[in-house]
């Protein structure tokens, strides 16, 4: 386990970065491993009493993608509901490539029933039914064949959830038998590789390719679920609180992942993270009940938005 | 990492937790009453064992493994137990590939499909009965099927239009029965145990739940199938209803047909324990030395089992977050 250690994630991610050479400098690290550092209080007693306000540290992000966003995916009035319980109600949201769409609200607002939708893995309930459109680059997704659909709109889950297979075969998965002929490891090898590499993982593990994929850390097991659903090649990554399971190193390296995918595939991230949202997201949608409330750019959002709940939500009222 | 694992605990922690110093006496007689039942049975397998390796050891020779037996009353004439010790073997390897499929299949579609539900229910139910079910029971249920003349095929014709009804093939059919339960048990059991959104990352990527169930479930479920199967085993080797019944519990292994192979599935034959019925001191054969030899050597083959389930078991299987 030490060779496969996710300090070493930070570093290959970092040489990415570096060899990516147009990406801006790192400006939104976080330093876990930095010692804790004691803020002196601020001169004339606490801030209270003296009147002066700390001010909030700011958040910084990475500069937005500077290719123009094109509409990927498109929902119009969508409605679910399980059974008599309506999960999403009349929802019309656009999916760009070229930037990250994050869905917020506090638990049950639907946001997770909305992402399961635009693959259609909610049809897996047996209780849901669908109103509204899903367009796929202006098709109605309903036209598709679900296994080709999941192949353009790939999907990562709360959970890591490699399967139970060397490394390399759960990168292959999603490749192998798509035609009649069976393909040989040498013709999925670049696929593979080129799919580690995309998930920032190729460095950590390009050796062990033929160890259990259960092995990995859990930051590394996420990261190859990412490099598992870039191998088949989506045009749309949906992205079902990725994080939430895992260390803030591992958060920062799947954050970093995802900025540098959005030019490439268009990102849709489910997440209570309002950090995450500020920190990653281009358009922010946000939920409650089941309703969209409010849909914006992540600054307008968080520091302006339009509408009170959403106000009450970002500020921490409630939640 | 390395500063967690160097994290002592306070000293004025450690040693205030006792062991049952304060208990009440109840507590107490409690707890000397499952140690005496823990120890109790331990000292009953330690008998079993030491018991049957005295006596079996004693007795047992590579000869008595390797040569047929005969009848006879005299001990010195009457051979070894060759052939049950191939019947046991045989009847074993045909239940068990007839049961493993067969009840994985039954917990893969109990699992992953279930509908209707009240198919499902039925199934359950139908998997319980067979559980529950007494081994000569089955048997008799065998031998009345059986003996119908289209199943001659299975064993012989007897007379015109009535089947013989006992051979390897159909005693082979019904012990798969009794190892059903447990296969379909056990693999269930694993099935349940891997979360959904691992299936779900599976039809994420395109694949329908054929190859979902192929290439990961399967995988993922191979130590509860594993150990399922390892148990069916155990049964089967240590049933002796069925082997009486539908097997003849003939002294030899008798073939039928000029076909080999063939004619020994369809002939009769005897297991290692209709051998140890037949030749202790209660059954009809006069050779309780030889009993006992082929009754150590049945232990040793359940032992074996078990240890192959210890090691099937050992260690972690995939685990995932639910």
């Amino acid at each position: 386990m030490d060779s496969l250690s996710d300090g070493r994630g930070m570093d290959a991610s970092r040489t990415l970065l570096a060899g990516a050479g147009q990406m801006p400098p790192p400006v939104r690290r976080i330093a876990p491993q930095a010692p804790a550092t004691i803020v002196p209080p601020p001169p004339g007693g606490n801030g209270h009493a003296s009147g002066a306000t700390l001010a909030p540290p700011k958040l910084q992000r990475l500069e937005r993608a500077d290719a123009p966003a094109i509409e990927r995916m498109r929902t119009e009035q969508l409605s679910i509901a399980y059974g008599e319980k309506l999960a999403v109600n009349a929802v019309s949201l656009e999916v760009r490539q070229g930037e990250v769409l994050a869905l917020i609200g506090p638990s049950g607002c639907g946001k997770t029933t909305l992402l399961r939708s635009l693959n259609r893995l909610v049809d897996l309930t047996p209780t849901a039914v669908r109103g509204g459109r899903i367009l796929l680059d202006g098709e109605d997704v309903d036209g598709f064949d679900v296994t080709h659909l999941r192949r353009r709109v790939g999907m990562l889950f709360q959970q890591p959830n490699p399967f139970p297979m060397s490394i390399f075969d759960n990168v292959a998965y999603g490749l192998r038998e798509r035609g009649s002929k069976k393909p040989s490891r040498k013709e999925l090898e670049p696929a593979v590789t080129e799919a580690l590499h995309r998930a920032g993982l190729l460095e950590e593990v390009k050796d062990d390719l033929d160890h259990p994929a259960l092995a990995l850390s859990g930051g590394q097991q996420q990261r190859l679920c990412i490099a598992r659903s870039l191998a088949v090649g989506p045009e749309v990554l949906l992205l079902d609180e990725p994080c939430s399971a895992l260390d803030p190193l591992s958060t920062a390296t799947i954050e970093e992942t995802v900025l540098q995918l959005r030019s490439e595939v268009a990102i849709v991230i489910v997440t209570h993270n309002l950090q995450q949202a500020q920190r990653v997201a281009d358009h922010v949608a946000f939920m409650y009940l089941g309703d969209l409330i409010e849909y914006g750019e992540v600054e307008q959002v968080f520091s302006a938005p339009t509408a009170e709940r959403t106000r009450e939500y970002v500020s921490g009222g409630f939640g | 990492m390395s500063a967690h694992a160097q994290t002592r605990l306070p000293t004025g922690l450690i040693g205030r937790i006792r062991g049952s110093d304060s208990w009440s006496v109840g507590d107490r007689i409690g707890l000397a009453a499952a140690w005496g039942a823990g120890i109790l049975l331990c000292l009953i397998a330690a008998a079993i064992v030491l018991y049957m390796l005295v006596r079996g050891v004693q007795y047992l020779s590579l000869e008595l493994l390797f040569s047929h037996p005969q009848p006879g009353l005299d001990q010195s004439k009457s051979g070894g137990f060759l052939d049950p010790l191939q019947g046991t073997l045989a009847l074993t390897v045909i239940a068990t590939l007839i049961a493993a499929p067969v009840g994985v299949g039954i917990a893969v579609w109990l699992t992953e499909y279930g509908r209707p539900a009240w198919l499902a229910r039925a199934v359950e139910s139908g998997v319980e009965i067979v559980a529950g079910t007494p081994s000569i029971v089955l048997a008799i249920f065998g031998l009345l099927v059986f003996q119908e003349g289209i199943f001659s095929f299975l064993s012989y014709e007897a007379t015109p239009g009535v089947s013989f009804g006992r051979s390897f093939f159909i005693a082979g059919m019904i012990m798969s029965l009794i190892a059903l339960p447990l296969v379909v048990g056990a693999s269930r059991e694993a099935l349940h145990s891997v979360p959904r959104h691992v299936r779900e990352a599976s039809y994420a990527l395109g694949k329908d739940r054929i190859s979902t169930i192929r290439r990961v479930l399967l995988p993922a479920s191979r130590r509860g199938i594993g150990t399922g199967v390892a148990l069916g085993m155990g049964r089967i080797v240590g049933d002796t209803a069925i082997v009486v019944v539908l097997l003849g519990a003939t002294l030899q292994n008798d073939p039928q047909g000029g076909i080999p192979g063939l004619g020994f599935l369809q002939g009769t034959g005897s297991t290692l324990t209709t051998y140890v019925y037949n030749n202790s001191p209660v059954g009809e054969g006069g050779s309780p030395e030889k009993a006992y030899a082929a009754a150590f050597v049945l232990l040793l083959i359940v032992i074996g089992l078990n240890f192959v389930i210890d090691m099937i078991t050992r260690g972690r299987g995939p685990s995932w977050t639910r």
